[in-house]
């Protein structure tokens, strides 16, 4: 596992419930995004949130680590209710990395800077530790040699893969996708699928917010579709993929395959 | 020709070398940079908290619970708010003279008294500017920040600040530009500067067009070294743009 792209050294039992949602609601003004979601994340499970767009999954990933504020309900993050007042969000945010859409690297910063500020800044790690790490990550996705390129001058699959050691870089104990490969090129999405991918086999808790249903076939071992808001059906991804049960994932699934 | 060329070094030597009167210019000048650069300085202080204040406010204010920090921030922005109108809606000389005659009425070091007055018109500018530089970066790069566990002062300042002041830099060099050219006005409470100097100079030899083309000549040579080094400046930020590299 060392050679791996992330480093197991945290506690925690692999199945043990790393997150756990009671009745999340979220409301923007009167429209009302999620109405009563609850879910259960373990440990080293990867699962993907499927459904339409307005469907409330992307404000679900979002209340996770709390970029979004749940209007009701509960959020425990490693036995931690995390919605609780005057909880320190910046410390349980770098256990909780997360993946954009479209990106979000600092544009001011090289790649190196990119992805060594958090932890050096947070004195999580030494300058030379963050360092080594950096190296060491862009080595395994094949990006190297752009250690001290800036963003623009790479391409958005390039950027999302920086991306995606960014926030692995901060040795998460789960990492969120925002729709990584929405905002790519066709041809771009693959070497992006095959960096989580990797990180899958390595054993990382990922919750991934996509479209891409060969991803989720390969990948996931939990998959949740979700529809107005709530959760309409879930299951193992032969389940909820091969044998829907609800119309509505049907007809869903029919639109996005065809 | 000859007797025009004589006439021109005659007007020179009566309004810059006779009775030394260039040092009333370089005393002026001297005056005008103190003014302007202090001036500036307080100006830049005011105007980054000033627009600390009002996007902290207009960023968060919505997902505070209430309570007394909602409300003290609240209270700072509505001040911000009502300082940036004030000076804004009023003219600079009368702002100038209200700090002379009023604020400081007891006080007659004009020059300390200028660059107050100068440094808190110019905040008023210089905060709306930021404050646009920092609207216009994108709400990912706060998010960004922020979901690495970043707290909000650590993203402000490592992710949001430099890329702002990048983006500003141009409309800054712009306000000090014209800030330098508005302490032009300070000879309205009798401190010595350039433009004052230079009408000294008129009103002793009777003669205009020698001192005030000095003047506009000196403020010229000023602007353009002022613009000379942010070019500098601004060529050095752009570097992450992958355009010099």
């Amino acid at each position: 596992m060392t050679a791996g792209l992330h480093n197991t050294n945290r506690s925690g039992e692999p199945g043990e419930v790393l997150i756990r949602v009671e009745h999340l609601k979220k409301h923007f003004g009167s429209l009302e995004v999620l109405r009563d979601v609850s879910q259960e994340i373990r440990r080293g499970q990867k699962v993907v949130l499927l459904g339409p767009s307005g469907s409330g999954k992307t404000t679900f990933l979002r209340c996770l680590n709390l970029l979004e504020e749940p209007t009701g309900g509960k959020i425990y993050f490693e036995g931690q209710d995390i919605t609780a007042p005057h909880v320190n969000i910046d410390a349980l945010r770098s256990k909780m990395c997360m993946v954009f859409q479209q990106f979000n690297l600092f544009p001011h910063l090289t790649i190196r800077k990119n992805i060594t500020l958090a932890p050096v800044k947070l004195k999580l790690q030494s300058r030379e530790e963050a360092e080594a790490n950096c190296e060491k990550l862009l080595k395994r996705v094949g990006l190297y040699d752009k250690i001290d390129a800036y963003p623009r001058q790479l391409s958005g699959g390039q950027q999302q893969r920086i991306a995606i050691v960014r926030a692995m870089a901060m040795n998460p104990d789960v990492m969120l996708f925002d729709e990584p490969t929405s905002a790519l090129d066709p041809e771009m999405v693959g070497e992006v699928l095959s960096v989580m991918e990797q990180l899958a086999l390595d054993g990382m808790t990922m919750v991934v917010v996509t479209h891409e249903i060969g991803f989720a076939r390969e990948v996931a071992d939990h998959v949740v579709f979700m529809d107005g808001g709530v959760i309409v059906e879930q299951g193992t991804a032969a389940e909820v993929l091969d044998r829907p049960q609800m119309q509505r994932t049907q007809d869903f699934l029919r639109k996005v395959l065809k | 020709m000859a007797s025009w060329l004589n006439d021109l070094s005659a007007q020179f030597k009566l309004n810059f070398i006779d009775k030394d009167r260039w040092r009333l210019l370089l005393n002026g000048l001297g005056n005008t940079l103190l003014i302007s650069l202090f001036a500036v300085l307080i100006g830049i202080l005011i105007a980054v908290v000033v627009a600390l204040v009002r996007t902290t406010w207009s960023n968060n204010a919505s997902r505070m619970r209430p309570g007394f920090r909602k409300g003290l921030l609240h209270f700072f922005d509505r001040l911000c708010g009502l300082y940036i109108t004030v000076i804004r809606g009023t003219p600079t000389v009368i702002q100038l003279m209200i700090m002379y005659y009023i604020v400081f009425a007891s006080s007659s070091d004009g020059v300390m008294i200028a660059i107050v007055a100068f440094g808190i018109n110019s905040g008023a500018y210089v905060a709306e500017i930021i404050r646009g530089g920092i609207l216009s970066i994108e709400k990912g790069q706060m998010e960004a920040g922020r979901s690495l566990g970043l707290n909000y002062a650590q993203t402000m300042l490592y992710i949001i600040a430099p890329q702002v002041l990048k983006n500003v830099l141009p409309a800054l060099a712009n306000e000090f530009i014209v800030l330098i050219k508005e302490t032009s006005i300070a000879g309205y409470v009798a401190v010595p500067d350039l433009t004052y100097a230079g009408n000294r100079i008129r009103g002793i030899t009777y003669s205009a067009f020698m001192p005030l083309i000095a003047v506009a000549l000196i403020y010229l040579v000023i602007v353009l070294v002022l613009t000379r080094l942010v070019g500098i400046l601004e060529r050095r930020l752009r570097q992450s743009d992958g355009r010099t590299s």
